[in-house]
């Protein structure tokens, strides 16, 4: 949908719209205003769904399994034409076990978690600590830098590659693909098919090539991984393999774009990150993870659920709003303030519940490695022309143009 | 002070281990779960309360002797 084509929201409570650009660029005051008087807010848009906005509500409901569903029609944030829903392939899921209600995602999630857990990613950070001082070098000589393309963009789909063990030349495609699928395919479900098409395809023969030739990477890994001594079907890895690109790409990728924006806008912040310490770094990264969380997913509810005072119909999609709980004042002092040292920060921003972001390990590392690789060789930046900054929202939250000015 | 990671709650968000490696470890899947009978040593009882308030799972707790 366009712009041009929007109906003007005139009652957040029945009209919510997620691809609104005011609440695109800054959803904070929406759910602030949900939370005094109608906290689990519903609309039409997008063929309807239910927003919870406070921090108690959503967990309740990530609890919910499976009477709210991650199965099909899956996490997506806006209900797809059936026809165009990702199509379970051969019985088997396209993206498990995100994709997925026990037991299937019981054990395909244990086939993934070894690889993900924060002794496995070893090799991803020593990866990373180069990739990040690489692209340094291919900008630090000039005025400034888009740090939304140009770095935050390039980090996520390049170290997926490395641990998945395809060739580096493709990840313009993987940046494509994905924001087919998730950005500009969310409100174009033909493209969206298209894309993961393209990345099944691409996977489909990536796995043949592993089961004749392996090497030392996730795909080699899942292709010899047992499950009750059955090797998993292709199918099935060819859906992992999915999954490592959209859930592990544009959400990394706009967590340190976010991170970027915020110490470009905030002096006193930027200040501090220039000599922090590792204790510092560790709340801070979390802090930016909770104020600026980027991953919204969704459920579908499977039978009727009565809860906060809602009638929750089969079929009916609500919204895992993990951002706005993050901003929820119950649970979090201050908490539309970034506090860089806050000490008690039980946020939700990887979710909750059997759910929680397998790789989230690897996420909060890439964003570690790439701000301490910044701050360490760009100690002092501003933000360029403001009115340049782009924003992507709905499933994923982030900035996707970003100037700054170095010095 | 001892402490006691519930398996059924945690989800591997691996906060507690990131914060107090020496009270908590992780196991192949990155679950958590308490070391040393969950016994904190004495001079860490804060890191054991720092841990308990991030969990996201509310799913360590202090256990009464």
């Amino acid at each position: 949908m366009t712009d041009t084509e929007r109906c003007p929201v005139d009652d957040l409570a029945t009209d919510y719209d997620i691809f609104d650009p005011d609440y695109v660029r800054d959803p904070v005051p929406a759910w602030a205003e949900l939370r005094g008087s109608c906290p689990i807010a519903h609309t039409e848009r997008y063929g309807g769904s239910w927003l919870p906005t406070r921090y108690e509500d959503v967990q309740a409901m990530a609890k919910m399994v499976p009477e709210l569903s991650s199965a099909s029609p899956g996490p997506i944030v806006i209900d797809l034409p059936v026809e165009l829903r990702d199509q379970s392939r051969q019985g088997y899921n396209a993206a498990a076990p995100i994709s997925a209600d026990p037991p299937e995602q019981t054990w395909t999630r244990k086939a993934l978690l070894p690889h993900f857990t924060p002794k496995a990613i070893g090799p991803e950070r020593d990866y990373s600590e180069r990739l990040c001082n690489d692209l340094i070098d291919g900008f630090i000589d000039a005025e400034g830098c888009d740090g939304a393309v140009d770095y935050a963009q390039q980090i996520p789909p390049r170290v997926i590659a490395s641990k998945l063990g395809v060739d580096q030349s493709r990840v313009d495609d993987f940046i494509g693909w994905v924001r087919g699928v998730l950005e500009f395919g969310l409100t174009d479900p033909e493209l969206r098919l298209k894309n993961s098409n393209l990345i099944r395809d691409f996977f489909a023969a990536e796995v043949a090539d592993r089961r004749t030739n392996p090497g030392d990477d996730l795909i080699t890994a899942l292709c010899q991984t047992e499950v009750d001594g059955e090797s998993l079907p292709d199918e099935v890895v060819i859906g992992m393999c999915n999954l490592q690109l959209v859930a592990g790409i544009d959400t990394t990728w706009s967590s340190i774009g976010s991170a970027l924006w915020h110490f470009a806008g905030h002096e006193n912040d930027r200040r501090r990150m220039a000599e922090a310490d590792d204790a510092l770094w560790d709340t801070a990264i979390e802090e930016l993870l909770r104020f600026y969380s980027p991953v919204t997913m969704a459920r579908n509810a499977i039978e009727t659920v009565e809860y906060g005072g809602v009638t929750m119909e089969p079929g009916d999609k609500i919204l895992m709003n993990f951002p706005g709980a993050n901003h929820d004042p119950d649970v979090f002092e201050d908490p539309d303030t970034v506090v860089l040292d806050r000490q008690r920060n039980r946020h939700v921003a990887f979710g909750a519940g059997i759910h929680r972001c397998a790789g989230s390990n690897l996420a909060r590392m890439e964003m570690e490695v790439s701000l301490k690789a910044w701050f360490a060789r760009i100690p002092e930046f501003t933000l360029g022309d403001p009115d340049a900054v782009t924003w992507a929202g709905g499933q994923v939250r982030g900035p996707r143009r970003l100037p700054i000015l170095f010095g | 002070m001892r402490i006691h990671v519930d398996r059924d709650k945690c989800e591997g968000h691996s906060r507690c281990y990131a914060l107090a490696p020496a009270l908590v470890d992780v196991d192949d899947l990155g679950n958590a779960f308490e070391l040393n009978d969950g016994v904190v040593p004495a001079g860490m009882e804060e890191k054991a309360q720092l841990i308990i308030d991030n969990c996201p799972e509310f799913a360590i707790a202090v256990i009464e002797d």
